[in-house]
């Protein structure tokens, strides 16, 4: 088993017209055991960008505190907050920096930016960012969450039909993944507001 | 491990976790992961009066494309580009790395940076590090001394040649060289070649596909010809695509939060009375 898979995890996270929306599930277990089932792998760093980390639970919150707490000190520094851009150099140049005994982790950034531009992209363990204008998947679903995002996402969705697409793409790839699935959360961002959903799913 | 959150740190590799790493997977017998790879094919050539390189824009991770249309000729100066292939990060980081480099030694100096700078750079960089970074990389560029064309191997050996290829795809795209390739090619002979060559990597190697980026460099011009071909565009997207109806996912609990508009400082009025 690899380390990636003792925990389980799904993230997701698509783009939709001037909004966006990042989706996880909530197990969180240890290999076939689950521990709890309201697990949050999706973060706040501001208002306007999120971060999900699969993996490796206890990197996942490590790694979480740390890029909040670089994040504090630009704000501090440079009274603004940051790009999605420069947020996803930032966790690049973090996990690079473990080159050689990596953080667990793979990120998913998503964020509006200037002008309530959407912005997403993932990152492998060690910071190789590939950025994505339609979606972006890490975690033990990644692979059935590809195929379900390939089919059922279109550009330029509406934050109503966004949520209904992401939480279906979600729904049924974790039913595909022993390791995830247990609950879904939902996250949209609006230039006006943010919605949380928690979703009922399987429990099996 | 002393001041380990206190700072940002300056710069090097941390290698905290390692010994945690290596115990994870000692004792639980949990396996150490693959990285992100550009199983690529990356081509170059000198042709008459510069040179063109040439990449595919797949990323795999293991055998799932994890990026179709990824950029893999990266910026090094702007008469000096660089393709990348082997492990995504590194080539990634150790062409961010050598550009910032180049640009500091340009301000240092007044004058156009030079393809063997970059290339000492590199190499001296990846042979510190004994393969362990694995960057194999095709670097070219034309500067005061002409046109330059050389490969990078992860252990910090180069080649300098007139006509190049590396990763996996390498053998199909040299293979396209070996037999068309020839002095004193023109602008648009070279970038034909050089599509050529990555075409072959393209449809013979699995780890490469997609697209094929051009870069063409002259004396005083450079041309990033991104997604120069589409040989593989999607042909199967239905014109309605799937639609859900609203509400048919079930969703235990709803939290919506009012964002608070950013409040605009604006520098106005009268000024404050000493």
């Amino acid at each position: 088993m690899s380390i990636f898979e003792y925990n389980g995890s799904a993230v997701v996270a698509m783009v939709g017209k001037n909004c966006f929306a990042i989706a996880s599930d909530r197990r969180l277990g240890v290999q076939l055991q689950t521990v709890a089932t309201d697990f949050q792998r999706v973060f706040k760093i501001h208002d306007k960008l999120y971060i999900g980390l699969s993996g490796l639970a206890t990197d996942a919150q490590t790694l979480y505190q740390r890029l909040v707490f670089r994040h504090k000190l630009y704000q501090l520094r440079e009274e603004r907050d940051m790009k999605p851009e420069t947020f996803a150099s930032l966790v690049s140049a973090l996990l690079y920096e473990k080159r050689f005994g990596p953080y667990f982790c793979q990120p998913v950034i998503a964020g509006l930016g200037e002008d309530n531009e959407p912005f997403i992209c993932t990152m492998d363990c060690i910071g190789a960012k590939e950025l994505a204008k339609d979606f972006v998947v890490s975690g033990t679903a990644s692979e059935s969450l590809y195929g379900a995002c390939e089919s059922m996402f279109k550009p330029n969705m509406e934050p109503e039909e966004l949520v209904e697409t992401i939480s279906q793409a979600l729904l049924s790839s974790v039913d595909r993944d022993c390791l995830s699935g247990w609950g879904g959360y939902v996250l949209l961002l609006t230039p006006t507001e943010v919605q949380e959903r928690v979703l009922k799913a399987r429990m099996d | 491990m002393a001041g380990y959150m206190d700072l940002p740190t300056k710069g090097g590799f941390d290698f905290g976790l390692c010994r945690r790493n290596e115990s994870l997977a000692e004792k639980k017998g949990l396996k150490i992961p693959g990285f992100l790879k550009t199983g690529t094919t990356i081509v170059g050539l000198v042709f008459k009066d510069g040179v063109v390189l040439g990449a595919d824009t797949r990323a795999t991770e293991g055998p799932i494309v994890a990026d179709k249309n990824c950029e893999k000729i990266h910026f090094m100066a702007p008469n000096i580009y660089c393709c990348g292939a082997g492990t995504a990060a590194d080539t990634e980081a150790v062409t961010d790395m050598v550009s910032s480099q180049l640009q500091l030694h340009r301000y240092a100096t007044g004058r156009e940076s030079r393809v063997v700078t970059a290339l000492t750079l590199l190499k001296s960089h990846l042979f510190k590090y004994q393969g362990h970074v694995s960057a194999a990389l095709v670097l070219g560029g034309v500067d005061c001394t002409g046109p330059h064309l050389h490969t990078v191997y992860p252990h910090g050996s180069t080649d300098t040649l007139p006509f190049a290829t590396m990763g996996s795809g390498s053998l199909a795209a040299m293979s396209v060289f070996e037999s068309k390739y020839k002095e004193g090619l023109t602008r648009e002979e070279g970038i034909d070649l050089v599509a050529q060559a990555i075409s072959a990597g393209v449809f013979n190697d699995l780890g490469s596909g997609s697209n094929v980026d051009v870069c063409v460099i002259t004396k005083g011009k450079t041309e990033y010809l991104r997604n120069h071909l589409l040989p593989n565009p999607r042909t199967y997207v239905s014109s309605k695509g799937y639609s859900f109806t609203k509400g048919q996912t079930e969703i235990l609990y709803t939290k919506v939060t009012q964002l608070k508009p950013k409040v605009d400082v604006s520098e106005g009025g009268d000024a404050m009375e000493e």
